[in-house]
């Protein structure tokens, strides 16, 4: 998103005329500056140090703004941060604008429902759990807000249709919110206690920790994936041809997966087994696997190890579970003429048949050194004819209704990284809009 | 009588003499027993053993240690005295490790001292002082830093205990262990105490139902600690399996990659790396092979140590580049692209792996007396090739019995041996 759209600006410009009357009326009195002023200074800092390096929104001292300070008073407190962060991408103008206002907007509507169902004179007694009550409303209000304004703004720029997006936005930001408003509350009532703003600070301490260890955790996450497609990128150093294929392989799995119904972990599982199907042909040696022109039965029996040199390999990842299975018996045929061991009928494992028949189609479908690609109608008709004596009809069906539903883009190339994580996932986590 | 029966002991004379004193005074403050006990029953319920994530029980300790620091509930002054303190978390830690003990899966006597120590040092720093009102000039502000350096004090204590506890077992050095143990104490060790002091004055601000809202947070960060350990344990798994394409393709030995990385893994204990540096070291020693899948014609047994040194660092370097595909840290693939390297160019990774390398490859099929004529020869070979430090840690940790070097095994769930036998062709 380099560009920003003239409706997007639009939208940003009038969340900012919205935001604007709840920040026209700061504190009056001179010592009523200093909480806003130190709340506004430790979110910035927070900003600072959790933005930058996790991505993350750091909500707990917004809430405690919410919870501690009046409204108009609360709602100033994430404007410095919005202004003195470093902007990632350009403009920075239209990003700083939406930055200040979005959370301003939150934190004012936030503080004023807590207000009105009289939550500061419950912080300030420490008076629970009563005080829970119009902390859950203010979280809630904030909430909403929230989401209301992200899905505005996606709706503005043209993505997604609003009303599926708001739900799923609310449902996913819920949860971390209610939690991040515990401990803004917590950090409110400390902060009115004789303790003072300093035991208020100690209650970011577990949340830093918490970003600290997520970040560390998707890091992980993302070198664990990137070792799993260099398992698939050793085979492509031995074996030309087939850059893509493995990716593709996975791509045709899911496909029949989802068209079966199976649940959303297995589609996972399946993904990985159609990717990693090949990898056991990194124990072949590269001379055969390059080799123009026919082979001889030797040769040809070795090729065939490689279902077992793939499971040989994959057995020790329990992650994959299943897939190990697949990747063992994708070369079986229902009349039980496929190797390596023969197995017919439902002694397949289901998982394998569907590999079989997401193998088969790619491998009709794309270029090989020893034949040109047929065309996916072409494939389809293949497939069909051996459905029964080959390949499993159910799984042959399945890929046929989605193929026609939603149609065969195998734009997945070996260098893409557009794999292994579920669409869920890859979205961007609550408040990590820039 | 040895460190660890010493530490034991000590531990099982604080929890008599608590228990009897309670049993003898009765206790004070039931609801607020019951309360923090039952909050150390869920955290050591919510425990688990890895060998990463030190503060198993983030939770109960936490709350025990808010317990042992708790002066006020609701600004009434609490009544309960250090003894009562260790009776109450130790009835917890008990009844909350009765699971773990059932199915036999953490070793709960050290836990179980670790725990009595712990509480019953910060408990007696506390509780007697503030029980005859010494801290009652001490308010607001400077009463938060109070709590929070004694909290500081105890867990600089428990790390010491945490250290000589794993070095009785282990038999590892103890120096190292302590600065693991520290470090481990910037990451979530901060996160638990500053949550025990917090819950400490929020319940003396606004009551036990301070506890359950200020459980979440640390839960939160206890759940992405596990979630963490999950993925690092399978990317361990992964990294495995993609050591043993060399072996599968028929490059190396079955077992080859493994034994490096376990030997490398001893050498680098046995020269006082510490956890990050071992797991590079580790993830560097099974991999260092990899190279040789670009190759078109394997090399014979995959003997690597005696080539032309240029046809060496010609496979360094495609090792290397494979490495950097796979995402883990670049620290890893710079050891494997200068493993070949001459030794006084190298990191010390680098320099491990090389010799262990040497040392696998000229000791494995040459009979019961190879082992000793491959150590003379990495000896000799030590002007140019394998660093002298390098190669003596390896004569030490080679002179130790098996199962003292085996005894410290980084734990590997589902990782298996390749089967004997299992002929690769090639």
């Amino acid at each position: 998103m380099d560009a920003v759209p003239a409706r997007t600006r639009g939208y940003v410009a009038a969340v900012a005329l919205l935001a604007a009357p709840c920040l026209s009326r700061p504190p009056d009195t001179p010592g009523s500056w200093l909480a806003p002023a130190l709340l506004a200074a430790l979110y910035a800092a927070c900003e600072h140090a959790v933005h930058r390096r996790f991505g993350g929104t750091f909500y707990p001292v917004l809430l405690a703004g919410a919870f501690l300070l009046p409204p108009s008073a609360a709602a100033l407190v994430p404007v410095p941060a919005a202004l003195l962060c470093p902007v990632d991408h350009r403009p920075a103008l239209p990003r700083r604008v939406w930055r200040a206002a979005r959370p301003a907007l939150a934190v004012w509507a936030a503080a004023r429902v807590h207000e009105a169902l009289g939550g500061r004179d419950a912080v300030a007694g420490a008076d629970f759990p009563y005080a829970l009550l119009p902390a859950g409303a203010a979280v809630l209000a904030f909430c909403l807000v929230l989401t209301a304004l992200d899905g505005g703004l996606r709706a503005a720029a043209g993505l997604v249709p609003p009303c599926r997006t708001w739900r799923a936005l609310l449902a996913r930001s819920l949860a971390p919110v209610a939690v991040h408003g515990l401990a803004g509350l917590m950090m409110a009532v400390l902060w009115r206690s004789p303790y003072g703003p300093v035991s208020a600070l100690l209650v970011l301490l577990p949340m830093c920790v918490s970003w600290w260890v997520f970040a560390q955790y998707h890091r992980e996450r993302a070198a664990h994936q990137a070792t799993i497609r260099a398992l698939v990128q050793a085979v492509d150093i031995k074996d030309g041809y087939t850059r893509g294929h493995s990716e593709r392989v996975g791509q045709a799995s899911v496909l029949i997966a989802r068209e079966l119904g199976l649940d959303d972990d297995r589609v996972e599982v399946l993904r990985f087994a159609g990717i990693l199907h090949d990898v056991g042909k990194l124990g072949v040696p590269t001379r055969l696997l390059r080799k123009d022109g026919p082979l001889t039965p030797e040769e040809r029996r070795i090729i065939e190890l490689h279902p077992e040199y793939g499971h040989e390999m994959v057995r020790g990842i329990s992650f994959l579970g299943e897939a190990r299975t697949a990747i063992l018996h994708h070369h079986e045929r229902l009349d039980g003429t496929g190797y390596p061991y023969g197995l017919a009928g439902d002694r397949i494992p289901e998982c394998a048949r569907i590999v079989a028949v997401a193998d088969a189609f790619d491998a009709m479908t794309s270029t090989r050194c020893y034949s040109r690609a047929r065309p996916v109608e072409a494939a389809v008709a293949e497939l069909e004819r051996c459905a029964g004596a080959h390949f499993d009809p159910r799984m042959v069906r399945a890929l046929v209704r989605a193929l026609r539903r939603e149609g065969w883009r195998p734009a997945v190339t070996a260098d893409e990284p557009a794999y292994g994580t579920a669409p869920a996932e890859r979205t961007p986590r609550t408040g990590a809009h820039r | 009588m040895t460190v660890l029966g010493l530490i034991h002991t000590a531990a099982a004379l604080v929890a008599a003499g608590s228990v009897a004193e309670t049993l003898w005074t009765g206790l004070a403050d039931r609801g607020d027993a019951l309360a923090f006990g039952l909050l150390v029953t869920v955290g050591e319920l919510t425990r688990w053993s890895d060998d990463r994530a030190r503060q198993a029980a983030p939770l109960g300790a936490a709350g025990s240690l808010s317990y042992a620091l708790l002066g006020a509930v609701a600004g009434r002054p609490s009544q309960h005295d250090a003894a009562q303190v260790v009776t109450v978390v130790l009835v917890a830690a008990l009844l909350g490790a009765v699971p773990h003990i059932w199915s036999g899966r953490a070793p709960t006597a050290d836990h179980l001292a670790r725990r009595v120590l712990t509480v019953g040092f910060a408990a007696l720093c506390f509780q007697p002082l503030y029980n005859k009102g010494v801290f009652t000039a001490w308010d607001g502000p400077a009463y938060a830093l109070l709590l929070l350096t004694l909290l500081a004090l105890t867990s600089l204590s428990g790390t010491a205990l945490a250290a000589a506890l794993a070095h009785c077992r282990t038999g590892r050095p103890f120096g190292p262990l302590l600065r693991e143990e520290v470090r481990g104490l910037l990451g979530i060790g901060s996160a638990v105490v500053a949550t025990g002091a917090v819950m400490a004055l929020a319940v003396a601000v606004a009551g036990l139902w301070a506890l359950p809202v200020f459980c979440l947070p640390l839960l939160l960060v206890q759940l992405s600690v596990r979630r963490y350990a999950a993925v690092r344990a399978t990317y361990r798994q992964t990294i495995a399996s993609l050591a043993r394409a060399t072996e599968i393709a028929g490059c190396t030995p079955a077992g080859h990659a493994r034994r490096v990385a376990a030997l490398s893994v001893a050498v680098g204990r046995d020269l006082r790396l510490t956890g990050p540096e071992l797991t590079v070291l580790e993830y560097a020693a099974l991999m260092h092979d990899i190279g040789q899948l670009s190759l078109v014609d394997p090399v014979p047994a995959g003997a690597t140590a005696a080539l032309p040194a240029a046809e060496q660092r010609r496979i360094a370097l495609l090792g290397g580049a494979v490495v950097r595909q796979t995402g883990v840290d670049p620290a890893v693939a710079d050891v494997v692209e200068r493993q070949a390297d001459p030794y006084p160019e190298q990191p010390l990774a680098a320099r491990i792996v090389r010799a262990v390398n040497a040392y696998e490859e000229k000791s494995r099929d040459a009979g019961p007396r190879g082992a000793r004529r491959a150590l003379e020869e990495l000896r000799l070979g030590t002007a140019g090739d394998y660093a002298p430090e390098v190669v003596e840690s390896l004569a030490r940790v080679l002179a130790q019995p098996r199962t003292a070097r085996e005894r410290v095994p980084v734990r590997r769930p589902g990782w298996s041996d390749p089967a004997p036998g299992w002929v690769t062709h090639g």
